[in-house]
């Protein structure tokens, strides 16, 4: 019998983290997520998986950290928020670079800069073109409930191991902060060592005599080396965008309408479709779950039935234009956000959607 | 691997199976190869080819991984005792050291070289001291000695604008979490000895969980410098030995 | 059955836990919950509110700007979200250190002498429990059987021995609620 449990978000994920034999965590306090690490702590897996928790002196050092990790093929994470997420984008870039698998996790809050630490989606872009330096993608996973913040920690790590693409849990203040039921996943237990050798071939886990030397490392002075790697690693995005694309309909079928948001965003258009639906609107949702790879087919699609679109972001207008590349001038595409960490509630969204009827 | 020129039972030295063949980078009198062959061999003298995993820096010892027959892992620039920290963590049994210059070390990755050996992470870090950044091309590091001439202080440096040259390892002796903390160098035959017997202890208090031990090696770039090797050695007894003397700062 | 509920007052008075405690019984009750804190730097004597949706069936956004019942314990509080009660929706508050009352009269209001009624028990810490007793009896969404079991889910094991003071402040709660 699955146990119903009430938490939050971000207690969700170091449930989730230890549950599905994480080997690492390595992290730095930052509002509004540090209750991750203070339930990881509480919860010592150390002395039960044997699952590492450390408190690094900075977000640098623990991006870094989950580097190190990632290089010998253990199952690693780290979890910040925006500045936080920032700081550690030099890092990201070179474990893009070094084609390291490993799960970040960011509970946005409003910037720029220090911002506020009220929930945002503002990071949106810095985690879908590539906050870092270089040609590389995060695979992004938007939650927009508790259990998909459970959910989708081994979501995550599946996906990153396939590829050998860091993924991006892009979450927000709400999701994070906000209780509500969850069904932790199954306890699994950690890789053994000859599991993970088995599985990971290319980590750097000591020099045995039947192989070569391995080093993992994001550097090659050869220009024409250099191009072809990254042609590989932008062959392998390809696959990601032709088969993992994830997203959820809500009332689109018969919609005249269409409203496209993700996260928490999504949350309070939900309730901004059942009662413009009410007033008779034939609107419907569409909630992308992966930001990267996007839905841009099936926005495309919907461009051929829709009278206008409109994005609902807790930002200045981002995701927004994915969505109009998506449709590539079918139909209007609106946007409608708050920012600095203000939260919509659904009657505002309903307003914001009127003024386009 | 006969080797035609020399007849074995005339060979009474030959390179560690832990040194690739390939072709070192480093200007002729450059101390990296010297320090690179003490690694190799103390890693094949304790037999520990297969349990190590070393980390990169960025500097001229980036491409250390080319020349040591170990697994590697490469780290962006200063964050080696970051790295060397989750991949001891995460696989106890290892032996776990980072290779890194005095600009990865003790400028842009001062934080994390003074908060792993805080934490007193079972690994160990070879300091190579030059005193300048060699790599791209002569600048100031933060060991550059006072008066010394880099190409970011073309008339020396001055302490009241670039502050004094950074004694990084005297701090990290001072930290609980340092076990071993040494200063050596490679410019003679006894000096390599030395380094060798420091690098083996190093390395021992790493796999026995001893907590942190740094083997500092100053050393010269002549290239850097402007000197002949030669030259260099010279001005490194005279200048450098000084300001930062050879010898054990900490043994626990 | 869908109860939107606000409850806003000082950090340190048990705003958040009440929030808690009511969510808890709500998953015992078998209802869709959530939980939404407005976060901050944790302090006391700063404003705190908690937005707590109990609900038969999925709960869409867990953020809202009007509310089916508002549980006020603070004058700025009540500033705040004395207009945000939905016609026909309820207010209740502790009149302790509120200087201009609700003045809405499409609304129910009701007083809750919390405060007081603490001071009275000797024991201030039962506070959010006397003001969660009253608002069941206003309305009963959860049977106090599963707030006790809520309770029991949201303290440490370290502080159970304080379930039966909680058990009378929450009676003292449904004795002492007044129609305004």
């Amino acid at each position: 019998m699955e146990e119903v449990q009430l938490m939050k978000g971000n207690e969700a994920v170091a449930h989730a983290a230890i549950r599905c034999g994480s080997d690492g965590y390595f992290g730095y306090p930052i509002t509004p997520q540090s209750e991750i690490m203070e339930t990881l702590m509480a919860e010592r897996p150390w002395e039960t998986t044997g699952m590492v928790v450390l408190q690094a002196e900075s977000e640098v050092a623990s991006i870094y950290m989950v580097f190190g990790g990632a290089a010998t093929g253990k199952k690693v994470l780290t979890t910040s928020s925006s500045p936080g997420v920032s700081l550690m984008q030099e890092g990201i870039s070179f474990a893009c670079g070094a084609d390291l698998p490993c799960l970040l996790v960011n509970v946005m809050r409003g910037g720029p800069g220090l911002g506020t630490i009220q929930p945002s989606q503002s990071d949106y872009f810095q985690s879908v073109k590539g906050g870092g330096h270089g040609d590389y993608k995060l695979i992004t996973l938007a939650p927009a409930s508790v259990q998909e913040m459970a959910d989708f920690v081994e979501l995550g790590f599946q996906l990153s191991f396939k590829y050998r693409i860091p993924c991006m849990m892009l979450s927000d203040g709400v999701i994070g902060q906000m209780m509500e039921k969850v069904v932790l996943p199954p306890f699994k237990p950690r890789r053994t060592q000859e599991e993970l050798l088995e599985q990971c071939p290319w980590a750097a886990t000591g020099k045995t005599e039947d192989r070569e030397r391995i080093v993992i490392t994001s550097l090659d002075l050869d220009p024409y080396r250099m191009e072809k790697k990254n042609e590989e690693r932008q062959s392998r995005y390809r696959l990601v965008e032709a088969t993992e694309v994830r997203y959820e309909e809500f009332m689109c079928t018969d919609a005249d309408y269409l409203i496209v948001a993700f996260g928490s965003a999504a949350r309070i258009c939900q309730n901004a479709v059942e009662s413009l639906r009410a007033e008779g609107i034939k609107v419907g949702l569409l909630r992308p779950i992966t930001l990267w790879p996007f839905p841009g087919k099936i926005l495309a699609k919907y461009a051929e039935k829709v009278r206008f679109m409109l994005t609902v972001e807790l930002n200045a207008g981002q995701m927004v234009e994915d969505v109009r590349l998506s449709v590539n001038g079918k139909v209007p595409v609106y946007h409608y956000g708050r920012m600095g960490g203000i939260v919509p509630t659904p009657e505002e969204v309903s307003t914001a959607f009127n003024k386009y009827l | 691997m006969s080797n035609p020129i020399i007849d074995p039972k005339n060979l009474v030295y030959e390179k560690s199976k832990v040194l690739s063949d390939n072709t070192m980078h480093y200007c002729p009198g450059c101390s990296h190869g010297t320090a690179h062959r003490i690694i190799a061999e103390v890693i094949e003298e304790m037999d520990r080819q297969k349990e190590t995993v070393g980390v990169a820096p960025v500097g001229c010892a980036v491409f250390i991984y080319n020349y040591l027959n170990v697994d590697f892992a490469e780290a962006a620039h200063g964050r080696a005792p970051a790295l060397a920290t989750a991949i001891k963590r995460l696989n106890p049994e290892k032996l776990v050291f980072t290779y890194q210059g005095d600009g990865d070390l003790a400028a842009i990755g001062t934080a994390e070289t003074i908060h792993a050996c805080n934490r007193g992470e079972n690994i160990a870090i070879i300091f190579i001291n030059n005193g300048i950044y060699g790599m791209t091309g002569g600048q100031m590091a933060p060991t550059t000695l006072e008066g010394m001439v880099s190409s970011t202080c073309p008339n020396g440096r001055d302490v009241a604008i670039h502050g004094h040259p950074l004694k990084i390892t005297e701090m990290l002796a001072l930290l609980e979490g340092t076990c071993y903390v040494t200063r050596q160098s490679v410019h003679t035959a006894a000096s390599v000895r030395k380094t060798k017997r420091a690098v083996r202890k190093a390395f021992e208090n790493s796999l026995q969980g001893k907590g942190t031990s740094i083997v500092e090696i100053v050393s010269t770039c002549n290239s850097g410098w402007k000197m002949t090797p030669h030259q260099a050695n010279l001005w490194m007894e005279e200048n450098m030995f000084p300001y930062y003397p050879l010898g054990d700062l900490k043994d626990k | 059955m869908k109860e939107e509920i606000i409850i806003a007052g000082f950090g340190g008075q048990g705003v958040l836990s009440m929030g808690k405690i009511l969510a808890y019984a709500g998953l015992i009750s078998e209802k869709e919950v959530t939980w939404m804190p407005a976060y901050g730097p944790e302090q006391r004597g700063g404003t705190a509110n908690v937005t707590v949706i109990l609900s038969d069936s999925k709960i869409s956004s867990p953020v809202l700007n009007t509310f089916d019942t508002a549980i006020i314990l603070n004058q700025q509080s009540l500033q705040k979200f004395e207009s945000k009660v939905r016609p026909g929706g309820v207010l209740l508050y502790d009149p302790h250190g509120i200087s201009s009352p609700p003045t809405r009269t499409d609304i129910a209001i009701y007083t809750i002498h919390a405060m007081d009624t603490a001071t009275e028990m000797n024991n201030t810490k039962a506070f959010n429990m006397i003001v969660l007793g009253a608002f069941l009896k206003i309305k009963p969404i959860v049977d106090i059987q599963a707030v006790l079991t809520g309770l029991k889910k949201s303290l440490p094991e370290r502080h159970h021995h304080l379930i039966p003071m909680n058990e009378k402040a929450l009676q003292k709660g449904f004795d002492v609620v007044q129609k305004a």
